[in-house]
């Protein structure tokens, strides 16, 4: 036990060097905030009293004690704009993007896993390399690109080619605006609107997972032991479903918490072109808006669930690998 | 004739695109007569559709945005832009990464401790979000991304050079090297960086491509390369609201940056698979997009 003590520990540890580094890169920048969360006419008088009422007028070393201990009692602060507590700001986008998130993590996997064991199964043949390249090319390709041309084909294309009605997705937003739909309806409604923006998010994650699990597989299909599965006359499927499988299982979970910030990223794209409600969207509105409490707020949120994500990978890691259990005990 | 293997074919095929792009980039906005920047009798010449003549008869060979200006000679004067950035910011990540990972193993200690906890508090905010919070903090522009990106991409080159100086410090030439009464930086310098180097020059150049990205990225949302001057970025934001009526102009400079990444991620795979012989435990954690 004492070993996930001290993952614990060391979570922490870099949870609070995150804190602070976010505190001084915020402190860093050039200007004075409350220069530009003044309105244009007001007065320099206008201006002084924000920064008093900011606190920006204390010394740095008390600014950073008040911010820190904010943040470990979970206040994240107001948001400039609508003087909303941050942390409420954040929980209200959360569920969008952590849905959104999710169900492409998982769809990334299931397919990049699979294209990934097809492709070392034929290493080096031209349908490998083929596959390759094209994993490679959605891989190169930027989120918001691909978004843009879901919508081009699936909104525009689909009118215009007469594809069923089925196949022309709505590109804007997570409801039908105006008609309030409830219950079969309205899910099906919602699932419609996912469609554009998990695609986008799962074609770019599974190209990844399926550049890396290509490698790992073909690592494991060396071993000894495939050739003994192989020998006793296991069925291809078996090699693979089992024991290929099994034995990459704890890289998969390093990679499902690595591939953690991609996500992020994504989806502050896809958020963006799709005009879903989520975190990512609220950052960018509050980058634009200059509203640093925000920013602030949702930089330390995105770097807890980093660590959070390794964290759990890390403690999970020996209980997925015996062999690593008897190093680590 | 020798059959050349298929991955050599992939790799050929991926230097020749990356020459063709640099090539393009350098001469066509050079011998173009028509200027990407320059904005004409926007009416007339607005949205040509790709491999058409306007009414004054020049081809345009993908068409025209929504001011005129013609898509192709902007898409390469982007490139420009684009491949100076990523190749730039990749560059100044390595050296930061090569001196801080290097400095880190070799001085051990409180040193080797700092250093490695700033690159993993650093590595914990995603890359992207760290990029948006340092180029929504100061003035967006050419500079700013080139630094932020080269401040933001270090880590990864770090942890690597770190490890390699830790395996190369221990072996019998550096002690030689040592007991002859060679001076530490001497020491560092002429015969641990050397070995140490290999998948440091791999993760640049993978890193090159992420670059790339996540310059298109900024500029996409605003906060990178600014209008008129164009970035594969904003060239696609700029088309974003046209992607009904004129889907070329957002959708033709991604194909340009999707080429050029894919280009350099392959070649860059390629020199990791002819590393991960020997150094197969760092040949695996490369790669990772960010």
């Amino acid at each position: 036990m004492s070993v996930v003590a001290r993952r614990v520990a060391d979570a922490l540890v870099l949870f609070w060097l995150v804190v602070t580094l976010i505190f001084v890169l915020i402190r860093m920048a050039p200007g004075d905030p409350a220069e530009f969360l003044v309105p244009p006419t007001a007065t320099a008088g206008d201006a002084a009293r924000l920064r008093t009422d900011l606190g920006l007028d204390r010394p740095l070393v008390i600014q950073y004690a008040r911010w820190a201990g904010a943040v470990v009692r979970g206040n994240l602060g107001e948001s400039f704009a609508s003087r909303q507590p941050v942390s409420r700001l954040l929980l209200d986008a959360a569920p969008v993007s952590v849905a959104l998130g999710g169900i492409s993590l998982l769809l990334t996997f299931l397919i990049g896993v699979p294209l990934g064991m097809f492709q070392a199964a034929r290493r080096g043949r031209a349908l490998d390399h083929l596959t390759t390249v094209l994993t490679t090319a959605v891989y190169a390709a930027p989120t918001f690109w691909i978004a843009l041309a879901l919508v081009a084909v699936f909104t525009y294309g689909a009118a215009t080619l007469g594809l069923p009605q089925a196949l022309r997705l709505p590109a804007f937003g997570i409801r039908t605006p105006g008609g309030v739909l409830h219950g079969w309806a309205g899910f099906l409604d919602l699932a419609r609107h996912a469609v554009l923006p998990v695609v986008t998010l799962a074609a770019v994650g599974a190209a990844g997972i399926a550049r890396y699990s290509r490698s790992a597989v073909a690592d494991v299909l060396h071993e000894s032991w495939v050739g003994t599965a192989r020998a006793k006359g296991a069925r291809s499927s078996r090699v693979y479903g089992r024991h290929v499988l099994r034995n990459i299982t704890p890289q998969l979970v390093v990679l499902g918490a690595l591939s953690l910030p991609g996500l992020v990223a994504g989806s502050v794209f896809v958020e963006s072109v799709f005009a879903w409600p989520g975190l990512g969207k609220a950052m960018l509105v509050a980058i634009q808006a200059r509203d640093y409490p925000v920013v602030m707020g949702a930089t330390v949120f995105y770097a807890a669930a980093v660590i959070f994500a390794n964290f759990a990978a890390d403690v999970a890691l020996p209980l997925l690998d015996p062999r690593r259990m008897a190093k680590s005990a | 004739m020798r059959r050349i293997p298929a991955a050599d074919r992939v790799t050929t095929g991926a230097v020749v695109m990356l020459l063709l792009i640099l090539g393009a980039a350098t001469l066509v906005p050079m011998l173009s007569r028509q200027d990407p920047l320059a904005i004409g009798d926007v009416l007339a010449l607005r949205l040509i559709p790709p491999f058409s003549r306007d009414a004054g008869g020049t081809w345009h060979l993908l068409g025209t945005d929504r001011f005129g200006r013609d898509l192709f000679v902007r898409m390469m004067l982007a490139a420009r832009v684009s491949l100076a950035l990523g190749v730039g910011g990749s560059l100044i990540a390595a050296a930061i990464g090569t001196i801080a990972g290097a400095l880190a193993a070799w001085r051990g200690g409180i040193t080797d401790r700092l250093t490695m906890a700033f690159a993993d508090a650093l590595l914990a905010i995603p890359r992207l979000v760290l990029l948006l919070v340092c180029a929504a903090l100061w003035q967006p522009g050419l500079l700013t991304v080139l630094i932020v990106l080269g401040a933001t991409g270090w880590m990864g080159v770090a942890r690597i050079v770190r490890g390699e100086v830790l395996g190369v410090r221990a072996r019998p030439f550096v002690e030689a090297a040592q007991a002859l009464g060679v001076s530490h930086w001497q020491v560092l310098w002429r015969h641990v960086l050397p070995n140490a180097v290999g998948p440091a020059i791999v993760a640049t150049t993978l890193g090159v491509g992420n670059a790339i990205l996540l310059e298109s990225g900024l500029s996409f949302l605003g906060l990178g390369i600014q209008p008129p001057r164009p970035s594969w970025g904003n060239m696609i934001a700029g088309g974003r609201d046209l992607i009904v009526s004129a889907p070329w102009v957002a959708l033709a400079p991604g194909v340009a940056l999707i080429v050029t990444v894919l280009a350099v991620t392959l070649i860059g795979d390629r020199l990791r698979d002819s590393l991960a012989g020997q150094h197969a435990p760092f040949a695996r954690q490369l790669g990772e997009r960010s």
